[in-house]
């Protein structure tokens, strides 16, 4: 078992976001997430999937993506030299002054940014590996997360050293 | 560039792929197309239910190895085809599926005979076009039949909203399609071959798994020169029926849950396994981890998602059979090998020949009439020239096939292996007939599974188009009522058809021959009659709705579980 990012090069049209994810539905294969949008190309988008499993079912999921016609072309991304991130948008309950600094400094820490306030709440944006998300959520989460959402992992590979 | 409606297009596109039919039924939404057809010389057969337009279509396909065509209305004339397009996917047949939909700017608003056909078909399908305009028309029939045919054929909808079809548009008809996504033509790794060659050659007791795909390929004589190069003895999967001789000395028949119980045993006793073709399915091979565990196995396979899907292999090879195997045979005649002669046996040949003599000197069937299930097919066999087409319908009438009848001319005999569609043999036996109308088709049949689409005798009738309806009619959804006497203490329930429709009177309603048969005799004489005939006869054979089929591998064992009797 393990952790694995999938890259998929799909026709940017419409249709092509339910084959995927239908025939994921139809095989059984559960994946943690899911994210899509567009590439360098107008034609094409790319989603991006990670998932845990092993690597029977990692090599399936790459075979049977590679089969629907609409996917031009699917990468299985190495994690040691790939580029991940995701984006999470977190609200949490802040109502006095003095953990509204608290939270700030754990913000900063985390290089994240404070994206809006209220008398009562707080929302944070941060970016980076889901480890680093998941650090931050479960330091913040005692303050009371009033609303969490997750953009899902985006990722490239990384150059060649030598181009 | 000329101006054409999306209907006219369409049909045009249909002729230059050279369509000859098409099995459909017009409804409101398809009416633009149907309008078109008036004045095409494509043969339209009207069908009396959607689901056997595409049986019909799937037939035909695999009779010809070409497309076949089925045309439909929007709503339930879509769903309707619906059963016979998953029945095509499964046994990777290629069929084009055209559907009316409702136009343009009443899709999505619940209209009437609205159906999300796409939605639906998406993954009983290679693909699905709904073309939004009349422009890409000839473009998307030319990429339906190209993914259609190539690679691992399956079946391609196109859902033509009604406005598409009656849009006049500026339209080019492209020679050649390319699509990004798409690379269906792999070369086989010739190493792969190589070290497939080295484990083959090394093997003691080899053993060639053949399945559908030397079928879909046309494979049939590299297949058998090298089976008998290497004097490897041959099982088929049930898909694979009939590839290789059935007559063949080295011909050990089909395996699995119903396969000859030699095929079954000597398989697990290989060490070298050759699959070709073939998805190693559940029906085929029993438990996956219980399969195969102390032998090498090599497989080939175009679809590159099927080497590993339901069974790690020793050695992979992607690609089309037939090129594959060429390579092979290719690679070893620069090789020194042993050549055999006739009459020459290793003892693995000697050990497989006296297995086979013993069971099928042990085979018996277990009706307590004088006409079972067994005697009716063995002399079907024994009248029925050998470049007749057979195709079965689903139960226990396709498995007495699969053990009793043997296939002599290779790619004749198909049936509905991977969906079991109980209804398809019927319908598929006349798209057969479309394609081949110099022999003599047959559908062996259950009363049951017949009944389901029985209203094809309409078209056959009508259309000219004679087949030969065999019956073995026990009353009851006989696979059913066996598993319920086996296997839930002969607690039979929901199986008894109590001998109703009459199938004779059935069939002279419908202006065909009925016959009954409840001799020896009264059978040879039916089929005598039968093959002489130019209308579609049905030949009702009573047997005993108790007899069963064995040898049977019970569900979710293995094949050393294989059973011989109750």
């Amino acid at each position: 078992m393990g952790w694995n990012i999938i890259s998929a090069l799909v026709e940017n049209k419409p249709g092509v976001l339910f084959r995927v994810s239908n025939m994921f539905r139809a095989r059984g294969f559960n994946i943690e997430s899911l994210s899509v949008g567009p590439t360098e190309q107008s034609d094409l988008s790319r989603i991006t999937i990670t998932i845990n499993g092993d690597e029977h079912t990692v090599e399936q999921l790459v075979k049977q993506l590679m089969k629907i016609i609409d996917v031009v072309n699917v990468e299985r991304l190495p994690l040691d030299n790939s580029v991940y991130r995701e984006l999470a948008l977190i609200k949490l309950r802040v109502e006095d002054p003095t953990t509204r600094l608290e939270v700030m400094n754990l913000v900063n820490v985390f290089r994240g940014k404070v994206v809006d306030i209220s008398k009562r709440s707080m929302m944070i944006e941060i970016t980076g590996t889901p480890d680093k998300i998941d650090a931050f959520k479960s330091l913040v989460e005692h303050y009371g997360i009033i609303q969490l959402a997750r953009t899902g992992v985006c990722a490239l590979p990384r150059g060649v050293i030598y181009e | 560039m000329v101006e054409l409606s999306g209907a006219k297009a369409l049909i045009k596109a249909l002729e230059k792929e050279g369509v000859d039919v098409i099995f459909g039924m017009p409804g409101g939404a398809n009416l633009p197309i149907y309008d078109e057809l008036y004045s095409s010389n494509i043969r339209h057969i009207l069908i009396r239910h959607e689901q056997s337009a595409a049986h019909m279509a799937d037939g035909y396909a695999r009779v010809k190895r070409k497309a076949g065509v089925c045309l439909a209305t929007s709503g339930p004339g879509a769903t309707n085809l619906v059963t016979g397009i998953a029945t095509a996917y499964m046994d990777s047949s290629p069929i084009i599926a055209i559907t009316g939909q409702v136009p343009r700017e009443m899709i999505g608003k619940d209209a009437f005979q609205e159906c999300d056909i796409v939605g639906i078909c998406t993954s009983i399908t290679k693909y699905c076009f709904q073309p939004m305009s009349a422009k890409i028309i000839p473009e998307v029939v030319k990429k339906a039949f190209y993914i259609a045919e190539s690679g691992r054929p399956g079946p391609v909808l196109i859902d033509v909203p009604k406005d598409v079809q009656q849009e006049v548009a500026d339209t080019e008809f492209p020679e050649l399609v390319k699509i990004r996504g798409y690379s269906p033509h792999i070369e086989p790794d010739v190493t792969q071959v190589a070290k497939a060659i080295d484990l083959l050659l090394s093997a003691e007791r080899p053993m060639i798994m053949a399945g559908g795909g030397v079928h879909i390929s046309g494979a049939f004589n590299e297949l058998q020169a090298l089976a008998e190069m290497l004097m490897i003895p041959v099982v088929t999967t049930f898909k694979g029926k009939g590839v290789f001789p059935e007559n063949h000395p080295l011909s050990l028949g089909p395996i699995g849950m119903h396969g000859h119980a030699e095929a079954n045993k000597l398989i697990t006793e290989a060490d070298v396994l050759l699959a070709i073709g073939s998805r190693f399915s559940d029906r085929s091979v029993g438990k996956f981890d219980e399969f195969g565990k102390d032998m090498k196995i090599i497989h080939i396979d175009i679809d590159p998602a099927e080497i590993g899907k339901n069974k790690q292999v020793d050695i992979g090879i992607v690609g089309d059979v037939k090129v594959s195997l060429r390579i092979m045979l290719k690679m070893l005649a620069n090789r020194v090998i042993k050549k055999y002669t006739e009459g020459e046996e290793t003892p693995w040949l000697k050990h497989v020949r006296e297995v086979k003599e013993y069971y099928r000197s042990i085979v018996k069937d277990n009706g307590s009439r004088e006409v079972t299930a067994m005697k009716a097919i063995k002399k079907l066999r024994e009248l029925l020239p050998a470049e007749s087409i057979v195709t079965t319908e689903v139960g226990q009438c396709q498995m007495w096939t699969s053990l009793h009848f043997d296939v002599i001319v290779p790619g004749t005999f198909f049936s509905s292996t991977g969906l079991g569609t109980m209804g398809f043999g019927f319908p598929a036996s006349i798209g057969a007939k479309v394609a081949r109308p110099d022999v003599h088709v047959v559908d062996i049949a259950g009363d049951g599974s017949f009944n389901m689409t029985e209203n094809s005798l309409a078209v056959s009738v009508l259309e000219d188009i004679p087949v030969i309806v065999f019956l073995l009619n026990n009353y009851s959804l006989g696979m059913v009522a066996q598993w319920q006497r086996l296997f839930y203490n002969r607690r039979t329930i929901g199986v008894d058809l109590k001998g109703v429709p009459d199938f004779v009177k059935v069939a002279e309603a419908y202006g065909a021959q009925g016959i009954r048969a409840q001799s020896m005799q009264e059978l040879e004489y039916a089929i005598k009659t039968a093959l002489k005939s130019d209308v579609t006869t049905v030949i009702d054979i009573p047997i005993d709705p108790e007899e069963n089929v064995f040898p049977f591998m019970p569900p979710g064992k293995g094949l050393k579980d294989t059973i011989l009797a109750a």
